[in-house]
């Protein structure tokens, strides 16, 4: 109960600051309109359900150092599949990988499958029961995907 | 600085420009459905990457910039789940990958 108090209102904080980032415009009128749109949002959060299992929202301040890691794996792996694009023979050798998932709950284990997807080369295809079925375009980055850190960032950044 | 700032976006958007490009040229010359989505790949993380770095530079200190990184945001939160959900209906109405499941990524032999 309390960790779900808390995390609707981190969620209510979240999409006020949202909503005055999107609008600009600063009127009594619509200020009152985005702070009802705030609270019914939330409220049909918990009519969904969301705040029934754990939400995710505290991943958010470990998110930055992530991104950096993703954002060079994603520039390191597009200038090989770029290179593989532009190659007159067009070199692929596309096989199919299983892949332990090493974050134990949803949130991190859909983190880390997006992830693999966002790399140029590699793209997950099925995620059941934390194994997840990847498809990658040459064998080194079937290799970069099942000895990179990856796995190990999405568990570290999902857990505690 | 603005000088500056101008020719470092035009670098961002020209490279976004290429990689959309090489995004689009990979998925004509790919071979099939699953090799022609890594390369449609490309073009959703690298490209979409840098181009709106390229505008939100252009954009300066100001509300655009924070909308703009928020529609980065959302593109990168969006475009893998739909790329998921065509690869998994892909798989699930039999479309097979050619290449055998391996669990050893080096090992030649398939299961």
């Amino acid at each position: 109960m309390r960790r779900s108090v808390r995390s609707a209102l981190l969620l209510t904080l979240l999409l006020v600051i949202a909503w005055l980032f999107w609008s600009g415009i600063y009127k009594p009128l619509l200020l009152w309109l985005g702070a009802l749109s705030c609270v019914l949002s939330v409220y049909l959060a918990y009519r969904v359900g969301f705040f029934d299992r754990p939400t995710g929202l505290h991943v958010l301040p470990r998110l930055p150092r992530y991104w950096l890691w993703l954002v060079g794996e994603i520039g390191r792996s597009s200038i090989d599949v770029c290179r593989i694009v532009l190659h007159p023979r067009l070199p692929i050798d596309p096989r199919v990988v299983e892949l332990r998932a090493a974050p134990q709950g949803p949130v991190g284990q859909v983190i880390l499958s997006n992830a693999i997807t966002l790399a140029p080369g590699t793209v997950t295809l099925d995620l059941h029961d934390g194994n997840l079925l990847v498809h990658c375009l040459t064998p080194s980055s079937a290799q970069s995907l099942t000895s990179g850190p990856g796995n190990r960032l999405s568990a570290e950044l999902t857990t505690g | 600085m603005a000088l500056v700032l101008d020719i470092l976006s035009w670098l961002l958007l020209s490279a976004g420009g290429f990689f959309v490009l090489s995004g689009g040229i990979g998925a004509l010359r790919m071979p099939n459905f699953y090799t022609r989505m890594h390369a449609a790949s490309l073009t959703d993380s690298a490209g979409s990457i840098l181009i709106l770095l390229g505008i939100i530079l252009q954009a300066g200190w100001s509300l655009p910039t924070i909308k703009l990184a928020a529609i980065l945001v959302f593109l990168l939160l969006t475009g893998p789940t739909a790329t998921y959900a065509l690869a998994n209906a892909a798989l699930l109405s039999g479309m097979r990958p050619e290449a055998a499941v391996r669990n050893n990524v080096a090992g030649d032999a398939p299961e």
